[in-house]
């Protein structure tokens, strides 16, 4: 099997592609911006798993370089896992300066989207593949503190399931993930519930099953597909009202 | 951020920051103030404990690996169970390990641990080619035995007081097996298991659990495990999650009555003698590395491991004393350890000396502290020391006495800019 990952450098993605190195035997390609990291990575990959992998360097915001990266690709990968992701520790920023929701927007939606549709036609042509997009349980429903980087998820979600409805008869399986919260770099500042974060590692396993099991939507961890059904519940009366 | 260690006591409220590459770290280094290396914070006391701390445990890739030699490259953060489950299937184990694998190599060399084969094989710091060691100013050196050796000694045993380690060569051994030939030994008094590790010198391991609540002829009641590598047995390894301890207990759980009846419980059932019965190396190494958070049964208020080592020439009339003196009080503790160590190594402040080493977790409370400062005394006068990844609160004095070497220690650490950038609450508390 042949796995891309796209944002590699995610601290998830470093637990997935130990999960598909270990499991599968995996062939391995990194593909992020830190090149330093990615190298590194790649060295510690081999060594634990004995599997090949490497590196290039990827940036989803480069949006004209997509097509040029995919077609050097000497072979095509079976599964991509899109893990990048951009979260600023506050919104503030983002409220008050549209670069950077613009590039909240393009790292988690609009970059996925023209990338993953190159890859997809691929898949297609193939009548091969399985993408798998990390997305966020906050896409679910915008809140104060978050909703720039809860609608780029909530865009990202619209678009995967969209996509998995146009190749579920081609062969191609689309999977979305909706992760609650992981102690990751993203989240280090964060002071987040003990109890309902996860360790990227028991997200990779998640993730990993849910792949061998062809399922379309993954909570991870489980109880967050009921914590949202309830915060979906909540009319948006008192929701308006609520500080989650 | 609350941040505390494996005592759970004290609990500061720290600024920390995880790096992942030698700039980032670099950054958190040169800025104004001081800080300290934290790594899977499996020390007891104060030693990694600062108002800014740096986390290595992201810093974990493994660089290499040499499968002829049995030679791995690898930053600081990654941890003795990484180690163990990517090269045991190999044919690969650690040359040195202490009690759990849930520490990081960074913070097995910076104390300089050692295992239950410390009488044959020495401290960590024997198995570690090299190391780089990041310095007050960002700078990076290579530390060996030829190079910037003042620096190897000083760092091996430091307490992360001359800088942050970096990455590190260390040295496999070569195993057949994945599992261990085990020899248990009930001995019914001190002299009996002084007898024993005597007699069972030969093998590469070998530590004995003692009840410190006996006293009289009694007193030293213990049971010897002493083993080697088997060399049949398939070399798979499950580390498996553990089973965790759910919440803190309450206080009054662990008293003079509960550790009698846990001690006896525990003696009895161990076979009286068994030779060479084939264990898995796991719990042979590991036995509490299978329930996390063990150490909420100390309750709340946190606890502390007092370990001392004393001269061999010493040992015996020096142990008989403080176990009795331990019985008196009635402080029992559940893990109490006697381990024979082997030579010094030369190393500014690495803990073990050529004698017997004692080990018990203790609860913290109000009459314990005063109660130590009383077996320092003793300890102090047989010639012995005190371990500092376990200790967070010995005085000045102790720490002078126990380790004579302070002195070189402490100078390189002023003329380096060490001591106003590396610093911990224990190092302040031992103004080194
Ligand atoms: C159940 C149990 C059993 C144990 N058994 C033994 C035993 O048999 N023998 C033994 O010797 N010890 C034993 N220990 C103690 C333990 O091995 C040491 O305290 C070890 O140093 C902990 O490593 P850590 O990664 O958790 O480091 P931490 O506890 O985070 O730090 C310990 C020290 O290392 C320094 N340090 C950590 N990383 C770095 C770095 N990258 N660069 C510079 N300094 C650094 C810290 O500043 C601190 O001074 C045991 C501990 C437990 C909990
Ligand atoms: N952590 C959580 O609590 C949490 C919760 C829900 C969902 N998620 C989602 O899960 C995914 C992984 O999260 P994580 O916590 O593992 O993230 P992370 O450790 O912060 O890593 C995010 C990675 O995204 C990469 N990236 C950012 N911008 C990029 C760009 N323009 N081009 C290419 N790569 C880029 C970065 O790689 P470089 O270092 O190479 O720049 C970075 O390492 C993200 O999509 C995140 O939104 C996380």
């Amino acid at each position: 099997m042949n796995l891309l990952i796209l944002g590699a450098n995610s601290d998830v993605a470093y637990a997935v592609a130990g999960a598909f190195a270990g499991h599968e035997k995996a062939s391995i390609l990194l593909a992020s911006r830190n090149m330093e990291l990615l190298e590194k990575k790649v060295q510690d990959l081999t060594i634990r798993y004995g599997v090949e992998v490497s590196c290039c360097r990827f940036d989803v915001t480069d949006f004209e370089s997509h097509a040029s990266f995919y077609a050097s690709l000497a072979t095509k990968p079976d599964v991509v896992v899109y893990s990048a992701g951009y979260m600023p520790a506050t919104q503030e920023e983002a409220q008050k300066n549209y670069k950077e929701a613009l590039k909240i927007l393009a790292v988690n939606f609009s970059g996925a989207a023209a990338m993953l549709e190159v890859i997809a036609a691929d898949f297609e042509r193939r009548g091969h593949g399985t993408i798998i997009g990390i997305s966020s349980v906050a896409g679910e429903r915008g809140r104060q503190s978050n909703y720039i980087y809860g609608s780029s998820k909530a865009a990202f979600n619209a678009y995967l399931s969209g996509m998995r409805n146009r190749l579920c008869r081609r062969g191609v399986h689309v999977m979305t993930v909706l992760p609650g919260f992981i102690h990751t770099k993203m989240t280090e500042g964060l002071d987040l519930p003990g109890l309902l974060t996860a360790k990227p590692e028991e997200v990779a396993e998640d993730i990993y099953r849910a792949f061998r099991k062809k399922k379309d939507i993954l909570y991870t961890k489980w109880f967050w597909r009921w914590i949202m059904a309830v915060i979906k519940g909540i009319p948006e009366m008192v929701f308006k009202r609520m500080s989650l | 951020m609350k941040l505390t260690s494996w005592g759970r006591y004290p609990r500061i409220e720290a600024e920390g920051s995880h790096f992942e590459t030698t700039e980032q770290l670099r950054r958190q280094v040169v800025r104004d103030g001081n800080l300290i290396a934290y790594g899977m914070g499996r020390s007891y006391g104060d030693s990694a404990l600062n108002e800014r701390v740096v986390f290595s445990r992201r810093f974990n890739k493994i660089l290499h690996f040499d499968p002829e030699n049995g030679l791995v490259a690898c930053e600081c953060g990654v941890s003795l169970q990484e180690l163990i489950s990517v090269f045991l299937p190999r044919g690969w184990f650690l040359s040195v390990t202490p009690g759990t694998r849930l520490i990081s190599v960074g913070g097995a060399i910076a104390s300089d641990v050692h295992g239950k084969n410390h009488h044959v094989a020495g401290c960590f710091s024997s198995c570690v080619d090299s190391f780089e060691l990041m310095l007050p100013g960002g700078e990076i050196v290579l530390c060996s035995r030829e190079e910037n050796s003042r620096l190897f000694r000083a760092t091996c045993g430091g307490m992360g007081l001359t800088g942050v380690i970096l990455t590190a060569v260390i040295r496999l051994q070569k195993v057949k097996s994945a599992y261990i030939r085990e020899t248990v030994k009930r001995c019914r008094n001190l002299e009996e298991i002084f007898h024993c590790f005597e007699q069972y010198q030969k093998l590469p391991y070998s530590v004995a659990w003692i009840d410190c609540l006996e006293s009289g002829d009694q007193v030293g009641r213990s049971v010897l495990m002493a083993g080697d590598h088997a060399d049949t047995g398939s070399l798979d390894i499950d580390l498996h999650q553990p089973v965790s301890v759910p919440f803190d207990f309450p206080g009054f759980c662990l008293n003079r009555y509960s550790v009698k009846l846990f001690n006896r419980f525990y003696y009895h059932t161990r076979p009286a003698s068994v030779e060479k019965r084939l264990v898995p190396l796991d719990p042979f190494f590991y036995p509490l590395d299978s329930i996390g958070h063990w150490n909420r049964i100390y309750g709340k208020g946190g606890f502390t491991q007092y370990q001392l080592v004393l001269p061999k020439s010493a040992s015996y009339e020096g142990l008989k004393l403080i176990l009795n003196r331990i019985a008196k009080q009635g402080l029992g503790s559940f893990l109490a350890v006697l381990k024979l160590c082997g030579p010094e190594n030369g190393n500014d402040l690495s803990f073990p000396m050529e004698g017997y080493s004692l080990a018990l977790d203790l609860k913290i409370e109000k009459k314990l502290f005063p109660f130590l400062d009383e077996l320092d005394r003793m300890v102090i006068d047989y010639g012995g020391r005190l371990y500092l990844t376990k200790d967070v609160r010995m005085s000045k004095a102790v720490f002078r006495k126990g380790y004579p070497q302070w002195e070189t220690f402490a100078e390189l650490r002023e003329t380096m800019g060490m001591k106003e950038k590396f610093t911990s609450l224990q190092s302040r508390r031992l103004e080194v």
